[in-house]
């Protein structure tokens, strides 16, 4: 869960020059509902025992609330259309969206002037009956395909999107070489010298002898 | 050399690797490349049709059709800004060499505007209002000031994110001015 907290900040530790961020200006932030401490377990019977179950139910409920206001991110009730198809699909595209301010929140998390001016503009083009792909568009046109959370497979994103996978077959064939070499070093000792071989017929003749 | 290897080169050889891509950045960094702004969507395409309002809210403002036919810089910029202030008397500096620079005031009260402007000097040709950021984002502006240098066909050539120090001048901007013959 992002909290409310953590988004202001990151907002402006991120932001280099003079950026609005969310930081003390504050326009979406909501305080996390408050968790009430569970109270120590009664050491007199069941009456105490019920009480702290009840507390602590209520404690979830309050805490699975705060997950659900957490996935609706920073998105202001007046921001959202009335139509709940649309707002659903703008959810979908604000959440593939970066926020430059912050840049690894999307714009439908932040709380940066900005990503409220872009989750009002991706509304704006959903009602006037683009596509998902074509405000999607509307927006890389003017922001690059770094604005996109899930970066697009081409020459530019190679490196980015086959170093991983590379790496790991670096890893997986260096230790293919490692085990082959062990086993084949296992099954093949090296053959005996003259002076061991000396040692074992010495052996040989003692044990017939006696 | 007895029991050498020449697999024991593999790390020294990933060493060297790695130490030559962050000294390769560093370098970068150590020029004055500011490694976290981001390329503008913008190069080499045309820049953004839009027609602002002066800063006052009557008269005319700023439009893509000031651009036409010249060399000039676009300079997003707010008096809430600090960057903004700081970039200020480098402004006035290129306007004393010539350079035509426009100005597209971003989500500022026209009196805060007015109040900088009149502290600081006006570096700017002309001035559009911005009030609601709309034509900002057409830009593609994400931080302030930001500064583009647009061409005579009209092409954006070139996005300067945060403010332009006194060596950007004469690092970048006086030579890609020259080159575009402004």
């Amino acid at each position: 869960m992002r909290l409310a907290v953590e988004r202001g900040n990151f907002a402006s530790l991120s932001a280099p020059w003079g950026r609005r961020g969310s930081g003390s200006g504050g326009e979406s932030v909501a305080e996390p509902p408050r968790v009430p401490s569970s109270p120590r377990p009664s050491p007199n019977g069941r009456k105490g025992r019920a009480k702290c179950g009840r507390l602590a139910a209520a404690a979830v409920a309050t805490l699975l609330a705060a997950f659900a206001a957490a996935g609706a991110g920073a998105v202001e009730p007046n921001e959202m259309l009335k139509d709940p198809a649309l707002e659903a699909r703008a959810q979908i595209i604000g959440e593939s969206l970066r926020c430059l301010v912050c840049q690894n929140q999307s714009i439908e998390d932040s709380g940066a002037d900005l990503a409220h001016d872009l989750r009002v503009l991706v509304r704006q083009r959903v009602t006037a009956g683009d596509s998902n792909d074509q405000v999607i568009a509307f927006v890389v046109a003017r922001y690059g395909d770094f604005v996109l959370l899930d970066p697009p497979f081409k020459p530019a994103t190679w490196a980015l999107w086959l170093a991983s996978p590379a790496v790991l077959l670096l890893g997986v064939a260096g230790l293919a070489v490692w085990f082959r070499r062990r086993s084949r070093l296992a099954a093949a000792p090296p053959p005996l010298s003259a002076d061991e071989e000396r040692r074992i017929a010495a052996l040989i003749d003692r044990e017939a002898g006696s | 050399m007895a029991g050498f290897r020449l697999q024991y080169l593999i790390p020294v050889a990933v060493f060297l690797l790695l130490a030559g891509v962050f000294g390769a950045y560093l370098m970068e960094i150590g020029r004055g490349k500011d490694i976290a702004a981001l390329p503008s969507a913008l190069i080499e395409k045309q820049a953004p049709t839009f027609a602002l309002p002066a800063i006052d809210g009557d008269g005319p403002g700023f439009s893509t059709a000031d651009l036409a036919g010249k060399v000039a810089l676009v300079n997003v910029w707010a008096s809430w800004c600090p960057p903004c202030r700081a970039e200020q008397p480098v402004l006035m500096r290129l306007k004393a060499e010539g350079v035509p620079i426009y100005g597209i005031n971003y989500k500022d009260k026209a009196a805060d505007a007015r109040a900088m402007l009149a502290e600081l000097g006006n570096p700017f040709a002309k001035i559009g209002a911005d009030s609601t950021g709309r034509v900002a984002i057409d830009w593609g502006v994400y931080g302030y000031p930001e500064t583009f240098v647009v061409d005579r066909t009209g092409r954006v050539r070139y996005r300067h994110v945060g403010p332009i120090m006194p060596e950007d001048v004469d690092r970048i901007f006086h030579p890609l001015l020259k080159r575009l013959g402004g």
